[in-house]
């Protein structure tokens, strides 16, 4: 097996199996516990756990700092990095910490935009985009060397993700913007949570035709709904995710207090659905502030236990 | 063009309140373009201004004078005899012009009447967008002649990202076009859609305001 980073995740896919990986949404204070607590339910049902980085332009703890908590539980992290934050000196700089702390999975975003979060009046970055912070990862990873063209000592090496969209517009160009993060250096891509199962259909086919998903691996994004509300609040609110209102009434054709489990027995659906497509490499499930879920999720999918690999 | 927009009355006076006698300083430039600081504008100021201070039982007396332009230190000249007993000026140029006025009369007061917003121009009476950054390398040509550091909320190269719904950005409440959306759609119609398919590399901002306040020389304009 020909490893760029030797990271758990990524010798699961290159060994052909269906991969797992799960959100864990570091708190909005320096309560590590709670971050603890959250991710002990991931430990054993995902194959890695994306720890996001201020999601929502909300400030919560730094991500690095919450993938050494999850190497020291044993849990192999996924380090999402925005580049709303910080410009290329940062940026870098936290690539090469982050891999001398033996971090081996890096997921580049250019993030949520933050007039959007909890400080709207904050001064943005943006010095780089996603498709440039694959590439500036890549370049260090690969031939040593920084944006600069500074040597590094010591190479990075991580496993490359980048995020993908399939439900934003314009659609016909979303797959072109996949191959040009493939290009720029992405091995594995996690999905924005799909609701619109022939959209994302249509969406897989394109990469299919385009031989996208012979050179990445393609996690699909599944959330399940907690509340009707919370489906609701997708569908109107949330830019970029389109919510079917097929299940919404699923969700509202049932007693209040069975919503929940019916909000689940749709997230089993969902990546049981996604897994049959052709090209679809694993999940990507990001219970929000739900994560006592996960391993009932996963279960009832038939993704456990997961496999181990060496 | 610069455009610029009025402060809030009660912001300039109080900026003013301990004057008695103040210049209001307008400009022919932008901003009578974009009515903002034209010589009508100079007289409405002036007008609530006056009306404002009656009312509190302070009177004020306000001068006005409008400059062919409050970006060239000729043009700045003007104001000198106006500006003899002032207590300040107050100029509703852009804010190029409240410098200008500053470095000419050094013990003088100067306070802004506008807060200029964007390099832009008006895309129908009364509405003005935002369209350039002044980043000081100008690379729309490779983007169809649109602007995505100016236009982008998040300044992407490669765009559109996954906040792009119906043309509109996720920004703004669907009043901002999404700019990599009138890109796609631009160089579809140009044939050129191969140009979005490699990765646009890093942009250099040494040249935008990164590298310091910036300077233009032109020799051949000096001699």
């Amino acid at each position: 097996m020909n490893l760029t980073a030797g990271s758990n995740l990524e010798k699961i896919l290159k060994s052909g199996q269906k991969a797992v990986t799960c959100e864990c949404g570091p708190p909005r204070g320096a309560n590590a516990d709670h971050f603890r607590h959250k991710a002990q339910y991931l430990k054993e049902c995902a194959d890695a756990v994306n720890v996001t980085d201020n999601q929502t332009a909300v400030v919560r703890f730094c991500s690095m700092a919450a993938c050494r908590i999850l190497l020291d539980m044993g849990i192999e992290p996924v380090m999402q990095m925005v580049t709303r934050d910080m410009n290329r000196i940062a940026l870098q700089s936290n690539i090469l910490g982050a891999a001398a702390l033996g971090i081996k999975n890096l997921l580049c975003l250019t993030g949520d935009h933050n007039s959007f979060g909890d400080h709207p009046q904050s001064k943005n970055v943006h010095d780089l985009d996603s498709v440039q912070l694959l590439h500036c990862v890549k370049t260090m990873r690969d031939e040593g060397k920084m944006i600069s063209g500074t040597e590094v000592d010591g190479r990075p090496a991580m496993f490359i993700g980048a995020a993908a969209n399939p439900f934003a517009d314009p659609f016909e160009f979303r797959v072109v913007r996949l191959a040009k993060k493939i290009k720029a250096g992405a091995q594995f891509i996690q999905t924005q949570c799909i609701y619109d199962m022939d959209r994302f259909r249509k969406f897989m086919e394109m990469a299919n035709d385009m031989g996208l998903t012979e050179k990445c691996y393609i996690l699909a994004g599944i959330t399940p709904f907690k509340s009707v509300g919370m489906a609701n609040y997708m569908k109107k609110f949330v830019p970029g995710i389109i919510v079917p209102d097929e299940y919404i009434t699923r969700l509202k054709g049932v007693p209040k207090d069975k919503v929940a489990d019916e909000g689940i027995k749709i997230a089993v659906e969902q990546i049981q659905q996604c897994l049959e497509m052709k090209g679809v490499a694993g999940i990507h499930l990001m219970a929000i502030e739900w994560e006592e879920k996960a391993p009932e999720i996963i279960k009832a999918a038939g993704l456990l236990p997961r496999p181990k690999v060496s | 063009m610069v455009v610029a927009e009025a402060k809030p009355i009660a912001e300039i006076l109080q900026m003013v309140k301990d004057c008695q006698r103040v210049v209001v300083a307008g400009c022919k430039g932008c901003v009578t373009v974009c009515n903002s600081g034209g010589e009508k504008e100079v007289g409405i100021l002036a007008s609530e201004l006056r009306i404002a201070r009656r009312a509190a039982g302070q009177d004020l007396e306000v001068l006005e004078y409008t400059c062919e332009r409050q970006c060239d230190p000729e043009y700045i000249e003007p104001l000198d005899d106006l500006v003899k007993d002032a207590d300040a000026v107050v100029s509703i140029a852009c804010s190029v012009g409240p410098q200008y006025i500053a470095a000419r009369y050094p013990y003088l007061a100067v306070y802004p009447g506008l807060n200029t917003v964007f390099i832009g121009g008006s895309v129908e009476h009364g509405v003005f967008k935002e369209y350039c950054q002044a980043c000081g390398t100008c690379i729309i040509g490779d983007f169809g002649g649109l602007c995505p550091v100016a236009r982008c909320a998040k300044q992407l190269m490669n765009g559109p990202c996954g906040g792009s719904s119906g043309g509109k950005c996720e920004v703004g409440k669907g009043t901002i076009d999404c700019v990599w959306h009138l890109i796609y759609e631009r160089l579809k119609n140009l044939g050129q859609l191969h140009k979005l398919e490699q990765p646009w590399g890093y942009k250099n901002w040494a040249t935008s305001r990164e590298a310091g306040p910036r300077t233009m020389i032109r020799e051949e304009l000096r001699k």
